[in-house]
């Protein structure tokens, strides 16, 4: 029996370890579909963002309660994976808490943290659950988040607090079992939380709380598997892609606008003839109108999206009622870039599917609504920068459709010959200075 | 009052400290235009050695590059850079942040590398080194102001501290509105949302923005930006509040506090 479900174990772990890499992989090639940008510079205060945006998770702390709830969780995760290893490892060998021995009395101390975690995480589970489906917090009623997103956000909340419960009547039914005096169960003596359920199993026969004990063993683990496998298909993923993402995270001022080097030459060349190189000339796309054409790092932002809607929430163009939403905006490009990714998967290469980012999932309407006022950038917590993408796909829409507005037409004319957004004389720019005079 | 210009300068042989760049809105628009009048009149009495390109200044391409119009964004960079290059020009103070930007963060990797101030800022620095004294004259002494915080300056080049540091030279009673600072709420005009309808939706971004600057019971609402100035001004004008409520820049009010 001991063997059968050593054996379950190891050839469970290496599927979903297995499936997992693959995934993970998988969405590291769609990544790398983006266009190159070199961010590799200035390591160390990378490194510092990391520590502070990622680790430190800084921008959460604009709403300081909502910061410490979702810390708890986040250490829960982190922490109680500390468990999980034990549990891996018990599962490989068939011994049963195999870091009793070695850690001593510091085992029951680090047991005793987890458990008070596990209550905390649950707690918390259980107001972000309430947050979103009772007290309908409005950038969670979004329409953005219709279907398969809302869902997800619940799902993942409920998995916690199963895990998390299971890993309470794990503890609890071991000491139980311990209690009777069951020798595969080593003494541990009452831990803080699970130490409070056992005497509830009391009237339990042995066989019976093997069997709970176990199955909240393997439902435990399975479940761990299950949310590893789960994650790549999920917001979730941020908590993984928030720290790549806070490394090559924009370290310039954040008004500046990325320079379009062809477009830059061309310019050159025009005014300065001379410079320009011999022979035919590349032809050029400008402006981004699929996935393809962003930078990468705008892709990476889209897998580490959260959902939270904080930069929707900060959007005035959203905030008054305008189609554009700068977190749908990062939901859209996800969600085409996988389609990207499967099309490419299926047939060795991209296919045309006759669809775009640009139209197909944003609207014009939506990028027209943009003011450039960076709230949405300011505001996200995982570093994400929804303004790129906007700014890419204007630019597709002006340089390659030539779809702008009347207005932005007249405005275009105005500069090319007025030197001035406005239909007025060039010769009048300083007209002003005539009503100093005297 | 005479405004130097550069091509003055450079006929008597001599440069001037700062080269003052005035920006569209400041040069053609009627109620910028007053901005720029009183920014020039601090630099006059302060007696700083300053010059505009009057005529020969353009458009930054701000606009056109934000409305994805990367062409001609780099038509008016390699015309302006040329031109202020030409000139030799090593400081630059400008009353627009849209300015700002460009010139302080976008020119330099296209050749054009000079030291950009923002007049906030520079009316700071004036006023730290004693070269500016405020007084009431302006009556603005104990008054209830607001600040709307450009996202050019704010945001997008953190500077928020500047201009609140002049109102606070001036004695006012600032009160913040909610959404300050980094939290600020944007006035609507960025983006080349200025030279075009807003798309529809619930109400106007100016609308909401002035109704909540109103809200505050301020009797002055000072910005640092001409187009965050108009859309304001007209906020107050369609709640009919303009009679009560003043929408000013903050050169204005140091130029108001200047004495006689
Ligand atoms: S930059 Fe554009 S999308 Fe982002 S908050 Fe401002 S208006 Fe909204
Ligand atoms: S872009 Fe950032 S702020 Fe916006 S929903 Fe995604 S994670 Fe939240």
């Amino acid at each position: 029996m001991q063997y059968i479900q050593q054996a379950a174990f190891l050839i469970l772990a290496a599927y979903s370890i297995w499936l997992f890499r693959s995934n993970i992989l998988q969405i590291k090639k769609n990544i790398f579909l983006g266009r190159e940008e070199d961010l590799s510079d200035q390591s160390s205060l990378r490194w510092r963002n990391v520590v502070l945006l990622a680790l430190g998770q800084k921008k959460m702390f604009r709403n300081p309660t909502v910061a410490i709830m979702h810390f708890i969780i986040y250490a829960g995760f982190i922490i109680i994976n500390i468990e999980v290893l034990e549990i891996i490892l018990d599962g490989i060998t068939g011994w049963h808490r195999i870091f009793l021995t070695p850690l001593g009395s510091l085992y029951s101390l680090l047991i005793n943290f987890f458990e008070l975690l596990a209550v905390g995480v649950i707690g918390v589970c259980i107001i972000f659950f309430a947050r979103r489906n009772i007290l309908k917090l409005k950038r969670f009623m979004s329409k953005d988040l219709d279907g398969w997103p809302r869902s997800d956000a619940n799902y993942i909340l409920i998995a916690e607090i199963i895990l998390m419960s299971l890993f309470l009547i794990m503890n609890a039914s071991d000491r139980a079992l311990q209690i009777q005096g069951n020798e595969h169960y080593h003494e541990t003596g009452n831990f803080i939380v699970s130490g409070i359920i056992a005497p509830l199993f009391k009237n339990f026969s042995s066989a019976q709380l093997i069997a709970i004990e176990r199955s909240c063993w393997w439902l435990h683990i399975v479940g761990i598997f299950a949310f590893l496998n789960y994650l790549p298909y999920s917001k979730h993923l941020h908590i993984m892609l928030a720290f790549p993402n806070a490394y090559y995270s924009r370290l310039e001022a954040s008004g500046k606008m990325h320079n379009m080097q062809n477009v830059q030459n061309e310019v050159k060349y025009m005014m300065q003839p001379e410079l320009a190189p011999t022979g035919d000339a590349q032809p050029m796309k400008f402006g981004a109108k699929d996935v393809m054409d962003l930078s990468w790092k705008s892709l990476l932002d889209a897998y580490s999206c959260t959902e939270c809607g904080r930069c929707s929430t900060a959007c005035p163009a959203n905030q008054t009622g305008k189609l554009l939403s700068p977190r749908k905006i990062m939901m859209d490009t996800r969600d085409r870039l996988q389609e990207v990714g499967e099309n490419i998967k299926k047939n060795g290469e991209f296919k045309d599917d006759g669809k775009t980012l640009l139209n197909d999932y944003i609207s014009v309407e939506e990028l027209r609504a943009c003011t450039t006022c960076n709230a949405c950038v300011q505001e996200c917590p995982v570093s994400i920068n929804p303004l790129d993408i906007i700014l890419e796909l204007r630019r597709s829409l002006i340089m390659e459709d030539s779809n702008a507005p009347q207005e932005w037409n007249a405005m275009f004319g105005n500069i090319e010959n007025n030197f001035a957004p406005w239909k007025l004389s060039p010769d009048d720019r300083d007209k002003w200075t005539e009503d100093l005079k005297n | 009052m005479h405004v130097p210009t550069m091509a003055e300068f450079l006929a008597s042989g001599e440069q001037p400290d700062i080269l003052f760049w005035v920006g569209c809105a400041g040069s053609f628009d009627q109620r910028a235009q007053k901005i720029t009048k009183a920014f020039v009149t601090i630099l006059n009495k302060v007696g700083i050695k300053y010059a505009i390109l009057g005529k020969e200044e353009m458009c930054t391409g701000d606009p056109a590059r934000r409305s994805g119009n990367e062409f001609m964004f780099q038509m008016m960079a390699y015309q302006n850079i040329q031109i202020l290059n030409g000139y030799n020009i090593k400081k630059i103070v400008t009353a627009c942040p849209h300015c700002f930007n460009v010139l302080k963060n976008e020119y330099p990797e296209l050749g054009g590398n000079y030291e950009v101030i923002h007049h906030a800022t520079f009316l700071q620095q004036l006023i730290d080194e004693g070269k500016v004294r405020m007084t009431d004259t302006g009556g603005f002494k104990g008054k209830k102001i607001t600040y709307h915080d450009s996202c050019y300056l704010g945001r997008a080049n953190d500077i928020y501290e500047a201009p609140r540091k002049v109102l606070e030279a001036m004695d006012v009673a600032l009160v913040e509105m909610k959404r300050c600072r980094s939290n600020g709420l944007c006035c609507g005009a960025g983006g080349a949302q200025m030279f075009k309808e807003e798309e529809k939706g619930d109400t106007r971004i100016n609308i909401e923005r002035s109704d909540e600057a109103l809200s505050t019971g301020a009797k002055v609402i000072a910005a640092a930006c001409p187009f965050c100035n108009t859309m304001l001004t007209d906020g107050v004008k369609n709640r009919e509040k303009e009679n009560e409520v003043e929408v000013l820049d903050i050169a204005e009010l140091v130029a108001l506090s200047l004495g006689n």
